[in-house]
């Protein structure tokens, strides 16, 4: 069965490897860029079935990429996670405003993130664990 | 009980808004005319128990003529009716006299308990401002965030993950290794950074007001700076309690350099002389000296008290946006503590008016209006010269009123301190209701 994809905008090194690591044993294609403004080339360029969005990233803002994204029809239901920090309402506000699908606060639980991936994308495209 | 400088003004006011004859009134409470007159053009001081039986002959509360419902207690009142959660009805409002004057113990610990509730208030906005917008707070919360999360995924993957690869799991090892010296370090910056803004803020007033704590226990005069060698200006700041945040302290050394410059311009022993023979007049001052307006206000506003000609005056300098940058002041004026103030100020036409001199009688909204005479000028800075943003800056000087009939009882401008405890309803200016009855 072919492997579902995620591409995973995150600017520390340490978060993206773990996360990584989590999501490839749970079955899925991982792919990781580290800078908010390669994040809208990489999301045209590899077509992810699903895209984890660091809020606070060098070069673009998680908000402003959401944004641009949301911006053209072909992303425009692209599932999108984002990453806040936990407590951090407003940050929350405004990526809903801007077409966040869900949220995951950090620090998180492995098991939250699987759980939360599987809820957003569509039961068909949940790859098996 | 606490006087201000026009008790006597409101004796006056209150007695003929009776009808009474200052001899009517003389005779009530067993005392000449001739006294009643020098009481009331504010050149006697009364004494508590005259003080009393002329709040008796006139149906007011000592303490209202002795303060005026102006004064700092009546403000501290309205400001804990405002603030509270069930509204203060107006016909309690339109009692506060009478609530002061039987149970001022209590009116003084509310109005006490409502400047520390405000104060508090304050230091919550300012911590919570901080935490929004302080680049070193942000940047550490951040650290820690991504430094614990990193932590808890990769201590989690180590335990969850039974078959994990040796080159993982030392590479998990080393992250968890370096992560925690990134929290160790990041709390240990935290720490010192949070201890230093400790020790240097009070937390309690902004920077203008500590400066202004700082000018009113000098008395608004710093007798150094009129000496022919005056001290370094750093040393006149040194160790000052209610200069508490770096701020203040830049702030404070700003005014001294003004007020240095201002008295170089205006030497004490000729301000003395001229004040004697002209008066209080800032043209007849800037034109004997040949100065600026504004170098006449600020100078009148920091001379020591006890100049001869000086009368009790206030001094508030606002720039372009309306915001108040300096506020000394005057007896019975009353200054807003926070929030924007009457827009009908002459202060605020002057900012429309550049380089035109305006003198207006304003009359202070309050249960017993009082009269004063206004002096403002509005005159540009451009600290960056030529190329440089041109700033204006308008000033308003707050002086009693002459003792004349005609300026006594002639027409004045209405004004107030701010909306919110402003009686008059029907005000042209109102930006937003008051809490108050129609003046």
């Amino acid at each position: 069965m072919e492997k579902h994809h995620v591409l995973l905008i995150e600017d520390e090194p340490n978060i993206a490897e773990a996360i990584r690591f989590i999501l490839k044993r749970a079955g899925w294609e991982v792919s990781i860029r580290s800078d908010g403004a390669q994040a809208l080339s990489a999301v045209e360029d590899l077509r992810p079935d699903v895209l984890i969005l660091d809020l606070m990233l060098p070069g673009l803002s998680g908000i402003e990429i959401l944004s641009r994204l949301r911006a053209r029809s072909d992303f425009a239901d692209l599932p999108v996670l984002m990453l806040t920090a936990r407590g951090q309402s407003r940050d929350r506000e405004a990526a809903q405003r801007a077409g966040a699908t869900a949220f995951l606060s950090k620090p998180f639980a492995n098991s939250e993130l699987c759980e939360m991936l599987g809820r957003i994308v569509a039961p068909e495209t949940t790859p098996d664990a | 009980m606490a006087r201000s400088a026009l008790t006597g003004t409101r004796i006056r006011e209150r007695r003929t808004a009776l009808g009474l004859k200052q001899a009517d009134l003389a005779r009530a409470v067993g005392v000449s005319a001739a006294y009643i007159n020098l009481i009331e053009h504010n050149r006697r001081r009364v004494g508590d128990e005259l003080l009393d039986k002329l709040a008796r002959v006139l149906g007011a509360e000592p303490v209202a003529l002795a303060e005026g419902a102006e004064g700092a207690l009546f403000e501290g009142l309205r400001e804990a009716a405002a603030g509270g959660d069930a509204p203060v009805s107006q016909a309690e409002l339109e009692r506060i006299e009478e609530f002061v004057g039987r149970f001022p113990g209590w009116a003084a610990v509310l109005a006490a308990r409502q400047k520390r509730v405000t104060e508090l208030e304050r230091v919550l906005e300012d911590y919570s401002e901080r935490m929004a917008q302080d680049p070193f707070l942000l940047t550490s919360l951040h650290e820690v965030i991504s430094a614990v999360t990193g932590l808890r995924s990769t201590a989690a993957i180590l335990v969850e993950t039974e078959d994990i690869e040796l080159e993982w799991r030392a590479r998990f090892l080393a992250t968890i290794q370096e992560e925690s010296l990134r929290l160790s370090d990041t709390a240990e910056a935290l720490v010192g950074y949070l201890d230093a803004e400790e020790q240097a803020e009070t937390g309690l007033a902004t920077p203008l007001e500590q400066v202004e704590a700082w000018l009113e226990a000098r008395n608004w005069h710093l007798t150094e700076l009129e000496a022919a060698d005056p001290p370094a200006h750093e040393r006149l700041i040194d160790g000052v309690p209610e200069l508490a945040s770096g701020a203040a302290r830049k702030l404070a050394l700003a005014h001294i350099a003004q007020v240095a410059a201002d008295a170089r311009a205006l030497p004490l022993p000729e301000m003395t002389r001229a004040l004697a023979a002209l008066g209080p007049d800032p043209a007849a001052l800037a034109a004997r000296f040949g100065v600026s307006l504004g170098t006449v206000f600020r100078r009148l506003a920091a001379l020591p008290e006890g100049v001869p000609g000086l009368p009790p005056l206030g001094l508030v300098i606002c720039d372009a946006s309306g915001t108040l940058t300096f506020r000394r002041p005057a007896p019975g004026f009353a200054l807003p503590r926070f929030g924007a103030a009457c827009p009908l100020w002459p202060l605020f036409e002057a900012l429309s008016r550049p380089m035109q001199p305006i003198r207006a009688l304003v009359d202070m909204a309050g249960r017993l209006p009082q009269r004063y005479l206004s002096y403002a000028y509005c005159q540009p800075r451009a600290p960056g010269g030529f190329d440089g943003p041109v700033l204006m800056e308008a000033m308003m000087l707050i002086l009693p009123p002459p003792d004349t009939p005609e300026i006594a009882t002639g027409p004045a401008r209405l004004i107030g301190s701010s909306c919110r405890i402003c009686p008059r309803a029907a005000c042209a200016g109102r930006r937003e209701p008051s809490i108050m009855g129609e003046a």
